[in-house]
């Protein structure tokens, strides 16, 4: 599956460890929840950047002590109509003030992109390579968004409230 | 009217681009129908029997005449000439392409209409009372809340996706015409003591197969809270709803088994995160939203005037006049109810010719404005009562002034298995056959309010649970049979009505009814002790004997 | 989604698959020659749990020109016309019960 990160489509480095394989000495790694809760102090000393894979039925408030020492975080898109890491994402982002790489995974679409930037998804292990392509394209169908999240993005509210104070100065 | 500007003209727009490359993609095979699915429900478009079915958000309620206008103009262009008018203040269309949806999204767009999330499990149509901003003793217009909480919830970046679809439904009125009990939020406008606007806030209503009255998680949140408050209850129903049993998902069902206390407490801990964000909702926001709601110029006009005293002689006018004319805010005004329940019709259509001329109607008569109710009427909200004569003239032409509102022939009805793959059995011949039955208007009027909602399957679109009589279809051995249910409402003293036997056939549901409706007349104590009243005053016992005496 | 092959069928009598066409919805049968038909009379009858997985599987496999498709009974009659086999499939063949609304 193609990773897209910085809105272009990269080589992963990380491995992804399995639930019963070996975790590697060194290197980028992605390693399950609950091994990681089992040795975080252990695994966040290991030579080379460390993530974390984390189930969208777990509460991402468990991370809180190890957020500043991890590389990334990687949320799971188990189907596309399961939306539970969505707010993860975004506690993590908005309340934890988590600042590494926010990763997508599982089934992700090119029609989920503008939604996933919007509640503070970096990067994106995409289901399929055309949607992987048309990324860049994608993300720019949208240019009005009525809520208040943690991309920064203005809502429309504000944006209303702006013109009106600019036409008030005119 | 609420007008839509530059910033939500845009929003449509790309909005429609984008379904029209996801339909692209669909017929090009690079979306798989799973896939495809939750994007077009998000945009209004189910699967019927026959063909798509394309459902339209009448956002509160409220519409103008060029945008009654167009939705002739899709029925005619893309469909078969009617639409469907919903128990949810949305309109359907039965019969429309595929391929020419992205085209017709493209013209309603053109007057500020969209089918976002008309569908989907996300945040419905933000729906309320039909009668909002003329309503007598309303405690304010909550059209402005319902748009902003549109707003809100459209395209949200982390509810989109929820276990289950979720509706919001808000009243300002003593008197709820939103049925705000059945819905996952329920608002009720109110003030504080210091005189602020603010909402009791109900959650975990519902119908469908396991039938929940709303519960109060919180008596007060002030208007300034609505959003942060709302945003904290889907986010617990979006991390803790169940996803395993769709039958299962909606927050009623979590809601009830953490039981309202714990779940209330999840919300408020949540919410005292959230209070003080973005979201919070400064006056001068709301103001601007207010201030693009315009309101009709009314003139100073009398409440008796002429024209009314002299055609009242006319006892059809006359009829008329007392069920379907209500109080208005102003004097000299009146709110007019146009009954789309024609004796033998289907509940709730209405034809492209009938809307046009609605739409014209709304122009000569009520300030360019229409209204759609929860019972599947429209209404036009600024009368002026010296007008209601000719009005009603051109309405009576029209087939739109049968006097039943309310009545016992003014019925809610899901479109049934005539349209609608998830049904067991049809329900527009059992509602056709009753409006036939109860055809006499002094009877319907001996009667009095009355309401009888059918639902074709268990999941409730016609809201049998809460009819005054309800009445379900169930399939028994690939026969049609259905359940009756009385006691039931919908409004501020919501309840669930009660099942008064077995199931009876498709050919024999009217005569039951007739008895049903026999039996309240023998047993009232007094001609305005309504069919609800008895049967909660004797409970179901009498009208079980009735029916099933002779079965 | 199960696939078909791994899915439990029982059938009590001939049987179709039936489904709606992707681009317009129509009502549409599986017929005997790897394609869609809207007629009845035209589509491919099993008779056999066996035979009514394989066509369903081969519809199935046509996600792009159908959707949802099923397997739906038919009354075969003893001139050798097909009727389907319930209500549901009745409407879906024929049209709605009632009389369309139209302007005037």
């Amino acid at each position: 599956m193609p990773l897209v990160k910085q809105g272009k489509i990269v080589a992963d480095g990380y491995i992804q460890v399995a639930d019963d394989a070996e975790i590697p000495v060194e290197g980028a790694a992605l390693i399950p929840a609950a091994r990681f809760l089992a040795d975080p102090e252990a695994l966040l000393k290991r030579s080379g950047p460390t993530g974390v894979i984390w189930p969208n039925n777990r509460d991402p408030e468990e991370l809180v002590p190890y957020l500043d020492k991890l590389a990334v975080v990687a949320l799971v898109f188990p189907s596309f109509r399961d939306g539970r890491a969505y707010s993860q994402a975004r506690l993590l982002r908005e309340r934890y003030k988590y600042k590494g790489e926010l990763r997508a995974t599982g089934q992700v679409l090119r029609d989920q992109f503008v939604i996933m930037l919007r509640a503070g998804f970096d990067s994106f292990e995409v289901k399929k390579d055309a949607d992987a392509e048309a990324f860049a394209a994608t993300v720019k169908r949208y240019t009005v968004f009525y809520q208040p999240t943690g991309d920064g993005r203005i809502t429309a509210l504000h944006q209303r409230m702006q013109l009106r104070h600019a036409e008030n100065a005119r | 009217m609420y007008a839509y500007d530059e910033i939500d003209r845009t929003l449509i727009n790309e909005r429609v681009s984008e379904f029209r490359d996801q339909v692209k993609r669909r017929l090009a095979g690079e979306l798989t129908e799973d896939e495809f699915k939750m994007l077009r429900l998000m945009n209004g478009v189910y699967l019927q029997l026959h063909a798509y079915m394309f459902r339209v958000a009448i956002p509160y309620g409220t519409l103008s005449s060029p945008q009654l206008r167009k939705m002739a103009h899709v029925a005619r262009r893309y469909d078969r000439g009617y639409g469907h008018f919903t128990t949810r203040q949305n309109i359907q269309f039965n019969w429309i392409k595929l391929a020419d949806l992205p085209d017709a999204l493209e013209d309603l767009a053109s007057v500020g209409i969209h089918a976002m999330q008309t569908s989907g499990n996300c945040t419905r149509n933000v729906t309320t009372d039909q009668w909002a901003g003329v309503a007598p003793g309303e405690v304010e217009d909550p059209r402005i809340w319902a748009e902003l909480l549109r707003q809100y919830s459209t395209m949200h970046p982390e509810f989109s996706f929820l276990p289950r679809k979720f509706k919001i439904a808000i009243t300002a009125s003593a008197y709820d015409r939103a049925a705000i009990k059945v819905h996952d939020i329920g608002l009720r406008i109110h003030k504080n003591e210091a005189g602020e606007t603010g909402f009791e806030v109900l959650v975990g209503g519902g119908l469908g197969r396991t039938p929940f009255i709303g519960r109060v998680i919180k008596p007060f949140v002030h208007g300034r809270d609505i959003l942060s408050y709302v945003e904290s209850i889907l986010r617990v129903y979006n991390q803790y709803g169940r996803r395993d049993n769709i039958y299962k998902a909606r927050i009623k069902i979590l809601v009830h088994e953490l039981g309202i206390e714990k779940f209330a407490a999840e919300v408020e801990d949540e919410w005292l995160a959230t209070r003080d964000s973005a979201l919070t909702l400064d006056s001068e926001v709301v103001e601007d939203i207010r201030s693009r709601f315009s309101y009709p110029h009314y003139q100073k006009l009398s409440d008796t005037p002429d024209e009314l005293t002299a055609a009242s002689a006319d006892p059809h006018f006359a009829r008329w006049l007392k069920n379907s004319v209500a109080p208005h805010q102003r004097t000299g005004y009146a709110i007019v109810t146009l009954s789309l329940k024609p004796v033998g019709g289907p509940p709730g259509d209405a034809t492209a010719d009938q809307m046009d001329a609605v739409a014209d109607l709304a122009d000569k008569y009520s300030f360019g404005e229409i209204r759609v109710g929860h019972e599947q009427n429209l209404a036009l909200p600024s009368v002026a009562r010296r007008d209601l004569p000719a009005l009603w003239r051109q309405l009576d032409k029209l087939g739109l002034a049968t006097p039943n509102v309310n009545l016992v022939t003014d019925i809610i009805a899901c479109p049934g298995l005539d349209y609608c793959s998830l049904a067991n059995t049809r329900s527009i011949p059992i509602a056709q056959e009753l409006t036939r039955r109860f055809a006499n208007n002094d009877l319907a009027e001996l009667i009095g309010r009355l309401h009888i909602n059918i639902s074709g399957c268990i999941n409730a679109c016609g809201h049998h649970h809460v009819g005054h009589i309800g009445i379900l279809g169930v399939e028994k051995n690939g026969e049609e049979f259905f359940q009756i249910t009385i006691g039931g409402r919908a409004d501020e003293h919501a309840v669930v009505g009660t099942l008064i036997g077995p199931a009876v056939p498709f050919a024999e549901v009217a005569d039951v009814i007739e008895d049903i409706v026999e039996a309240y007349l023998a047993l009232r104590a007094r001609p305005d002790e309504l069919f609800v009243q008895t049967v909660e005053r004797l409970g179901v016992e009498p009208f079980k004997e009735r029916v099933y005496a002779t079965r | 989604m199960t696939s078909p092959l791994q899915q439990k069928i029982k059938i009590t009598g001939p049987s179709v698959v039936t489904a709606n066409r992707t681009w317009d919805g129509v009502v549409i049968y599986r017929d005997a020659h790897n394609g869609w038909t809207t007629d009845l009379a035209q589509a491919a009858i099993v008779r056999t749990a066996d035979d009514a997985r394989a066509l369903l599987a081969e519809s199935t496999a046509d996600d792009v020109g159908a959707i949802g498709p099923y397997i739906a009974p038919v009354a075969v009659n003893d001139n050798g016309t097909v009727e389907p086999g319930n209500l549901r499939e009745q409407i879906r063949r024929k049209g709605v019960t009632i009389d369309l609304p139209a302007s005037a």
